[in-house]
């Protein structure tokens, strides 16, 4: 396989990357990591004539400051699995950074990368949805924030204009009765996801709900946000049949299509289970967090 | 299109190569430079016998574009030894327990278990398979890869406590 021809710049600054990015115009692609564009462009399914690569025009930093998790776009998958920083903060990223691709994905991918490619299956589109993070953005018109549920449109496709890169990730961090969860189905190791879901459960100093947050990825063309499945945990102590209840509600609230590898109703049945454990997770994890009982997470 | 100078370290030796941007690096070992032990699989990223360490992490070499190379340190499995006499032990390791039937995965098993027991030098039997999982083995040979991995990092802890005894 080989790629059509381009023209490969190297960026040494956003601003940089910006200033080739306009000149090329909507033929120019960015790449960092590669791992997704490149083997599109592989299979010829992406011809881009320009190739700005910003792998080099900024640290990797990860920074925690005062409720908010900020990460620059081109700290790699294998960082959010090792940096302490985030195993404080929002350890969630790092559960869910495991099951990108494989070790060789996750040493060149990129945060950035992963939600500017908007691939409906991918983990760290679906789990900033549910985390309500954003993107910081710089492009001719100057910089930006955009809200991860407004950032995915549909396949592929983002709501970046031509030119515009993200440059970091915002994450807030929640408050101290926060407990998160990330689960996927696979059919192997390294498989595109068949179905993932996020939950995000916070808990009041009276281990009641105050907050919840559900969206599911893989099963559409964009993830999907179906917290108010599970509204109905709200002011409770979130209990087992609750979560088994709220999972059914959102595999019910989704319209799942069949994919090569799995019926509509299997994906709807593991929508339903995954929705359940992750919730249930979540809250043992919070409790965990206010010290009410074992997990630290 | 012109052609780019791109200069990589290659097993400790440098290399200056002049490469057509759209050339990945896999291209560029096997075929300019000679360092065949790099095997093509699927060109996707997936099958991991393409493996080699840059700067001594594992990547894809199928899906690395040589210029991004440049710059960088490159470690095929030449790197680490090369031939009969000359094996790294846990080549030797491979040998013994048969952990090579038709030898097309070989190099990025060896490449990826070696940089795994650098960062994990007591791992349990599940962590090498999970170490592992992005390397397939179209022999299925998998249970005699994971039996040399393991034996290997356990001759390595027990070579250790020796000299620590020693000392």
């Amino acid at each position: 396989m080989y790629a059509a021809a381009f023209e490969y710049v190297r960026a040494s600054s956003w601003n940089e990357a910006v200033h080739h990015l306009s000149e090329a115009g909507d033929e120019a692609r960015v790449v960092a990591g590669g791992q997704s564009l490149v083997p599109m462009m592989m299979l010829r399914l992406a011809e881009p004539t320009v190739l700005v690569d910003v792998g080099r025009a900024a640290e990797r930093s990860i920074q925690g400051t005062d409720g908010t998790l900020m990460l620059s776009a081109l700290v790699r998958h294998v960082d959010l699995e090792r940096s302490l920083v985030v195993a404080e903060a929002c350890p969630v990223l790092a559960e869910a950074a495991t099951h990108i691709g494989n070790i060789r994905v996750r040493h060149r991918g990129t945060i950035g990368g992963s939600l500017a490619h908007a691939e409906p299956t991918a983990e760290l589109p679906c789990l900033a949805v549910a985390l309500g993070a954003s993107v910081r953005t710089l492009g001719p018109g100057g910089e930006r924030t955009i809200a991860a549920d407004d950032l995915f449109v549909t396949h592929l496709t983002t709501s970046l204009e031509v030119g515009e890169v993200i440059t970091e990730v915002e994450v807030p961090v929640g408050g101290a009765g926060r407990g998160t969860c990330f689960l996927e189905m696979a059919r192997r190791t390294g498989d595109f996801a068949l179905v993932e879901v996020a939950a995000v459960v916070d808990l009041d100093g009276n281990g009641r709900c105050a907050g919840v947050r559900l969206v599911v990825g893989a099963t559409a063309d964009r993830p999907a946000d179906v917290s108010s499945a599970a509204e109905p945990l709200l002011g409770e102590e979130p209990s087992e049949r609750a979560a088994q209840e709220a999972g059914r509600a959102a595999a019910e609230a989704l319209e799942i299509g069949p994919s090569t590898h799995g019926s509509a109703s299997y994906r709807r049945e593991i929508v339903g289970v995954l929705a359940r454990r992750a919730l249930l997770s979540a809250t043992v994890r919070a409790r965990g967090a206010l010290g009410q009982d074992g997990d630290r997470r | 299109m012109t052609a780019t100078e791109v200069s990589f370290e290659l097993n400790g030796r440098p290399v200056q190569v002049g490469v057509e941007p759209n050339q990945s690096l896999i291209e560029v070992l096997r075929t300019q430079v000679g360092a065949t032990d790099v095997k093509h699989g699927c060109g996707e990223g997936v099958c991991g016998t393409c493996t080699v360490l840059l700067d001594g992490e594992p990547v894809n070499s199928c899906l690395l574009f040589a210029v991004q190379a440049d710059g960088a340190s490159v470690t095929t499995l030449r790197g680490l030894g090369h031939d009969e006499g000359n094996l790294h032990p846990l080549q030797e390791s491979f040998l013994e327990h048969g952990g090579s039937q038709c030898g097309f995965c070989t190099p990025g098993m060896v490449l990826t278990a070696h940089w795994f027991l650098g960062q994990n030098p007591r791992p349990t039997r599940e962590e090498i398979r999970e170490a592992l999982g992005g390397n397939l083995c179209r022999c299925t040979g998998y249970t005699k890869i994971v039996d040399a991995v393991d034996d290997h990092a356990r001759a390595n802890r027990s070579d250790h406590e020796e000299e620590n005894r020693v000392a």
